[in-house]
């Protein structure tokens, strides 16, 4: 099943711990394997794309990373913690754009990063709101409320949301899910202008544009396990189209 | 953490202030079961003190399974109750923030029922210690009630299985709050409400504590 | 295909239980003939007093498991193993019948002694709102079908629930002493109980407990192979999916 050659950012041997960290990941849900066995290690600078068919277990891989699910076993550290020994307070280094925005609609835009922003002691909150709002482009709907925004606006409020706290790790799952080609071109270039040298970025996604145009890094997740980990520049899209139709077509036997 | 929580509270008040839609549904749906008591039970049979405090927990009761599901079914509208859980705090803040949100809507909408029960049910003498025995009693409805509307929020037939579970258990709190109201309405000796509303506050104390506890069960996964 | 060949190796494995089946068996035999010919008839409340010695013993077992539901949450909270998850849901299921059975006989020998078919009193009381709480736990399961989450949601009822009952008996309790209820000597409250009658009864609570740890282990079994089913339904499906 081993298809491709898996390389691993051992190259630069960073001092700080890396960003991600997971040794032979299971997760289980309800009896049914999701995840068997994952190893990952992402540094920070790193943005890794992953990309997987439905149901290969990106999502799930995310929100283990996000503490909102337990590993079934194995280790996964952030930024060095250990997530099944730290406290709450690690959240404060990972953001996530998930499929739904975690928006409140009865309230104006401003108020929901405010809020949110307050939960995570955010400092210079008011400058913070400022810039972020700026850089997903809605600084002049701040005052409206989000049930009268576009899908579109809503997903790059989100993004401001995931980001407001400057999270060390974010996490962004098939961030253009759900929008036209403007839109996800717009929340394409709203990715790019909050890009951060010293952040890691995992990121799933189905369109292959936006992954290889982002990534510096490229995983390719099927039926719970990693069958390609690759630098960017090492692959072309057409490669990575074959091997990506081979290991789907492979993992359904 | 009683900042997080204070927070929650404060972003549970202003969505509702801007939507109104929780409150209006509690306070007329609560009119609502008074009036139709008024037609089952025929009131020149029946001595008024003696029924009063029984339909006023009704109503307040059905009011209150009202709010308690509608609090949570906001949180789930854009999923946002995962970014709370998303958020660097423990779960007991959610609980906390949550908690007091629905112990506030409740009140007030009991603030707005009682008058127009006084008039409709042309009742004679409410003493203060309405007051007590309405708090307490809303806060005893309000600490499992919270803790179960979050479950059930995550239920397929959410709206039925809130009642379903939390009733039972809340028996002791009605028994309690339906004494303590009939002796601050009735003519009996107001004295007389004061073991039942020493055992709510026990009963307060140990519902909102376990809930407090066990509340960072129900927000996992 | 490993599957298949264990029948032989599970025989084995069961067979303590089956001793505890021909326990109960023996044991419910014997409180029958104890019941109905052993000990002697009550001589006020006649051939009806005999209902006591499935009475007690249900109610006994009604409380008693709801007790294993509350033990058996707690330390699925803690250790999240789906053992513990299945005994809570065993036993639940099995208080729910015994509260029933409970309510059912409490009900008919009431109605020839007391000659009312319910009395609002403490004790009965907390077992019909025990009932609905266990229903109530029983419905939010079913609702929810299979998932680590239902395990969890049901624990949570199972602490709860079993917490509120001393507190629900005390409120009913000051709920009725203070009003002037007509006093009536409730069941198993007779102080001074034949000796005979007394060991009928004892013999009747250890059969029934057998009888519950029976029927415990019988439903743990059958719903471990409901969820094997259905695991092996779906890695069917799954094969046939893809």
């Amino acid at each position: 099943m081993a298809i491709g050659q898996v390389a691993r950012g051992d190259a630069e041997a960073a001092v700080r711990p890396p960003a991600i960290e997971v040794r032979g990941l299971r997760k289980e849900i309800g009896g049914r394997p999701i995840l068997r066995g994952l190893d990952l290690l992402v540094q920070m600078g790193e943005t890794v794309v992953i990309f997987g068919p439905n149901g290969a277990g990106k999502t799930t891989l995310l929100r283990i990373l996000a503490t909102l699910a337990r590993p079934s076993g194995g280790l996964v550290r952030v930024a060095g913690a250990n997530l099944a020994e730290v406290g709450p307070a690690i959240r404060r280094w990972i953001g996530i754009l998930a499929h739904q925005t975690y928006l409140y609609d009865d309230l104006t835009a401003e108020e929901n990063l405010r809020f949110y922003g307050r939960m995570f002691d955010v400092p210079d909150l008011d400058s913070r709101i400022e810039t972020v709002l700026e850089q997903v482009g809605l600084r002049d709907r701040r005052h409206d409320r989000v049930r009268i925004f576009s899908r579109g606006m809503q997903q790059r409020l989100a993004l401001a949301r995931a980001i407001l706290h400057r999270p060390r790790l974010l996490l962004l799952d098939e961030p253009e899910s759900g929008l036209d080609p403007a839109a996800a071109a717009g929340l394409r270039s709203t990715l790019a202008a909050v890009e951060q040298p010293d952040r890691a970025v995992l990121l799933t996604s189905h369109s292959l544009d936006l992954g290889l145009e982002l990534a510096t890094r490229v995983v390719l997740l099927v039926a719970g396990q990693i069958v390609l980990d690759t630098p960017r520049e090492a692959i072309d899209r057409a490669t990575l189209e074959r091997i990506y139709a081979g290991a789907v077509a492979g993992g359904r036997r | 953490m009683i900042a997080k929580a204070a927070l929650i509270l404060e972003k549970d008040l202003r969505t509702e202030l801007r939507a109104k839609d929780i409150l209006t549904a509690m306070a007329y749906f609560s009119l609502l079961v008074l009036i139709i008591f008024n037609f089952a039970i025929d009131l020149r049979e029946v001595s008024v003190d003696a029924v009063a405090p029984g339909i006023l927990w009704v109503s307040f009761a059905f009011a209150g399974v009202l709010g308690l599901n509608r609090t949570f079914v906001r949180e789930q509208e854009r999923n946002a109750i995962e970014g709370l859980m998303l958020c660097p705090v423990d779960r007991s803040a959610i609980y906390l923030g949550k908690f007091i949100g629905n112990v506030l809507f409740m009140l007030i909408v009991e603030a707005l029922t009682v008058p127009l029960f006084i008039l409709l049910f042309n009742l004679s003498a409410v003493g203060f210690g309405l007051v007590p025995a309405l708090m307490l009693g809303t806060i005893g409805f309000a600490s499992i009630g919270t803790l179960f509307a979050a479950l059930a929020v995550n239920t397929r037939t959410r709206e039925v299985m809130l009642p379903v579970l939390l009733f039972p258990v809340l028996v002791p709190i009605v028994i309690a709050a339906v004494k303590a109201t009939g002796f601050a309405i009735g003519t009996i000796s107001p004295d007389l409400a004061i073991p039942w509303l020493n055992l709510m506050i026990v009963f307060d104390l140990v519902f909102v504590v376990v809930s407090y506890l066990i509340f960072g069960y129900v927000l996992e996964e | 295909m490993a599957q298949l060949v264990v029948p032989r190796e599970r025989a084995r494995r069961f067979a303590p239980w089956s001793v505890v089946g021909w326990l109960t068996i023996l044991l419910m035999g014997l409180t029958m003939f104890g019941a109905f010919i052993y000990a002697p008839t009550d001589r006020f409340q006649g051939i009806a007093q005999r209902i006591f010695y499935i009475h007690v013993p249900s109610a006994w077992l009604a409380y008693l498991a709801v007790f294993v539901v509350f033990i058996a949450s707690i330390l699925y909270l803690v250790r999240r193993s789906g053992f513990w998850d299945r005994v809570a849901l065993s036993s639940a299921e099995l208080g729910v019948v015994f509260t029933t059975l409970a309510l059912v006989t409490g009900s008919l020998w009431g109605r020839q002694v007391w000659g009312a078919w319910w009395v609002w009193d403490a004790r009965l009381t907390t077992t019909l709102v025990l009932w609905l709480i266990y229903v109530g736990y029983l419905m939010l399961r079913s609702t929810m079908g299979d998932s680590p989450r239902t395990a969890r949601f049901a624990a949570i009822v199972g602490i709860i629930g079993f917490i509120d009952v001393p507190i629900i008996h005390q409120s009913v309790n000051w709920w009725r002493t203070q009003h002037p209820t007509p006093i009536v000597v409730t069941p198993g409250e007779n102080p001074a109980l034949p000796p005979s009658m007394l060991l009928v009864l004892i013999v009747a609570v250890i059969a029934f407990s057998a009888l519950y740890f029976w029927l415990l282990n019988a439903r743990y079994r059958l719903e471990t192979q409901r969820e094997r089913i259905a695991e092996l339904r779906r890695e069917l499906q799954g094969a046939a999916d893809v």
